[in-house]
């Protein structure tokens, strides 16, 4: 956890400056329900990758790599545009 | 040069000259010659500025926010129900810090619906993070106009500018005006500190904040708004060198030996500056302070020029329904509070809805202070 600034260290107008500001604000910690990935049942349509509002479904080689759950807000989604026949993503109790 | 002009016709004339990059607005009455005079400015290709004509004072708001993240110099105009539809925008446009300029003619605000002017508009928007600057005169609001472009851009802050509605928005006056040239050199280019379109840098406008930074970030705008006084003072006193004209953030009319005065803002002033010829005549020592800057409001020259006072009439043109007195006075009361000793002040409400407000009016008024002595706690003039 970094040190919070003062108001007197704080850019003018609320403007981030840095590009790299957003990926150290994980949004994922107040997810209540999260999205499942069963490997074995995934056909690798990428569906769930384009209707993903927050591209937490991680791609590689235009495969599904699972889920990125440091930005994953448990909205379901993935798990409703998953193809009915494939279910390969369920929804399940967030449980910390 | 001089002119013949309104208070509506001069407000967008200077808009002319300044050339703004970007104007978003939507007509209302009283303001609704501004925009419409501007826009045939632009059709005429007398300015470089893009309009954007939108479907609401919202939407203007909006628009201006967008066009000035992205390094615009930006204007828009309105008044009354325009300014009240924009409120939840005005406090973006100060919380982003945006040097947006706004000239308004100020009306009242329904209901029952009038048009006519009074502060009621700007004051309720007092607490939106936009400077505040109140004119006398259709000339001062030309000058006004001007300076605050200058004024916002120097201290990251809107600027709000206000004409009172009709009695100057369309009240032709004389004023003289400068060359187009002299007015853009004195501005000089707008260099913002950051643009939203520049792709090689890239920026977030308008993140979200939890209990961690928001107030953190609200102080910080507090103390830009704190701030803006020496630049406030330091851009009209360069308007002054330039143009000749100047003007102080408060006027003290005949306050010399005063002992009773009244502070008060916008067209009236000229009014009250009668009611104090005519005591003075009879030997009365009576005076006027004219508070042209609402916000920053201006602490300690506030506290000074009263300070020496027996008693002040402080007098709004919009009230706080139910409060102690109009905003203007619950302001300036809780400044002089700490004085060790304290000018005794009255609270008095004139001018709703456009009620005239007339010389024989501050007479009363200034009698009343002179005699120190109030029937009621707020005293509504005019009223049957």
């Amino acid at each position: 956890m970094t040190k919070l600034k003062s108001w007197k260290e704080l850019p003018c107008g609320a403007i981030i400056d840095d590009p790299k500001a957003v990926l150290e604000n994980k949004t994922g910690a107040w997810r209540s329900q999260r999205p499942v990935w069963n490997k074995d049942r995934c056909i690798h349509c990428l569906t769930c990758w384009i209707y993903c509002p927050d591209a937490a479904i991680i791609v590689k080689d235009g495969k599904n790599q699972g889920i990125n759950y440091d930005y994953c807000k448990g909205c379901g989604i993935c798990a409703s545009v998953c193809p009915k026949k494939v279910q390969a993503i369920t929804m399940e109790q967030e449980r910390k | 040069m001089i002119l013949a002009k309104t208070g509506n016709e001069a407000l967008a004339y200077a808009m002319k000259q300044i050339n703004p990059d970007v104007v978003a607005a939507y007509p209302i009455t009283p303001s609704t010659e501004i925009v419409q005079i501007f826009a045939g400015y632009v059709n005429d290709g007398l300015v470089d500025s893009e309009f954007v004509a939108v479907e609401s004072e919202h939407s203007a708001m909006a628009a201006c926010i967008g066009a000035a993240a992205c390094g615009c110099r930006t204007m828009t105009a309105t008044a009354s129900q325009g300014l009240a539809l924009m409120h939840e925008m005005l406090f973006i446009a100060g919380g982003l810090r945006l040097p947006i300029v706004m000239p308004i003619a100020s009306r009242s605000l329904s209901s029952p619906l009038n048009i006519h002017g009074d502060h009621s508009d700007s004051l309720a928007s007092r607490d939106s993070g936009w400077m505040q600057f109140f004119c006398e005169t259709v000339q001062e609001g030309y000058d006004t106009l001007i300076q605050a472009v200058k004024i916002a851009e120097k201290a990251s802050l809107p600027a709000i500018v206000a004409v009172d509605g009709f009695i100057l928005s369309h009240c032709l006056e004389r004023i003289e005006s400068f060359e187009d040239k002299k007015v853009r050199d004195w501005l000089g280019k707008w260099k913002p500190n950051w643009d939203l379109l520049d792709i090689k840098h890239p920026i977030l406008v308008g993140p979200a904040t939890m209990q961690d930074y928001y107030f953190e970030f609200k102080r910080s705008q507090i103390e830009g708004m704190n701030r803006a006084l020496p630049i406030v003072e330091e851009v009209q006193a360069d308007f002054a060198k330039q143009f000749g004209r100047g003007y102080g953030v408060i006027e003290e009319y005949k306050t010399e030996d005063a002992e009773a005065v009244v502070l008060l803002m916008g067209s009236a002033c000229g009014t009250m500056r009668e009611a104090v010829d005519a005591l003075r005549k009879q030997g009365k020592k009576v005076g006027m302070v004219k508070l042209r800057v609402y916000r920053p409001l201006p602490h300690p020259i506030l506290k000074q020029a009263l300070a020496r006072f027996k008693t002040v009439a402080i007098m709004d043109r919009a009230d706080a329904v139910n409060s102690y007195g109009g905003p203007l006075f619950t302001e300036v009361t809780s400044l002089l509070y700490d004085l060790p000793q304290r000018p005794k002040a009255l609270a008095y409400v004139y001018g709703l809805g456009g009620k005239e407000f007339t010389p024989e009016d501050g007479i009363g008024v200034l009698e009343q202070a002179l005699a120190g002595k109030k029937d009621a706690l707020v005293t509504y003039v005019g009223v049957r």
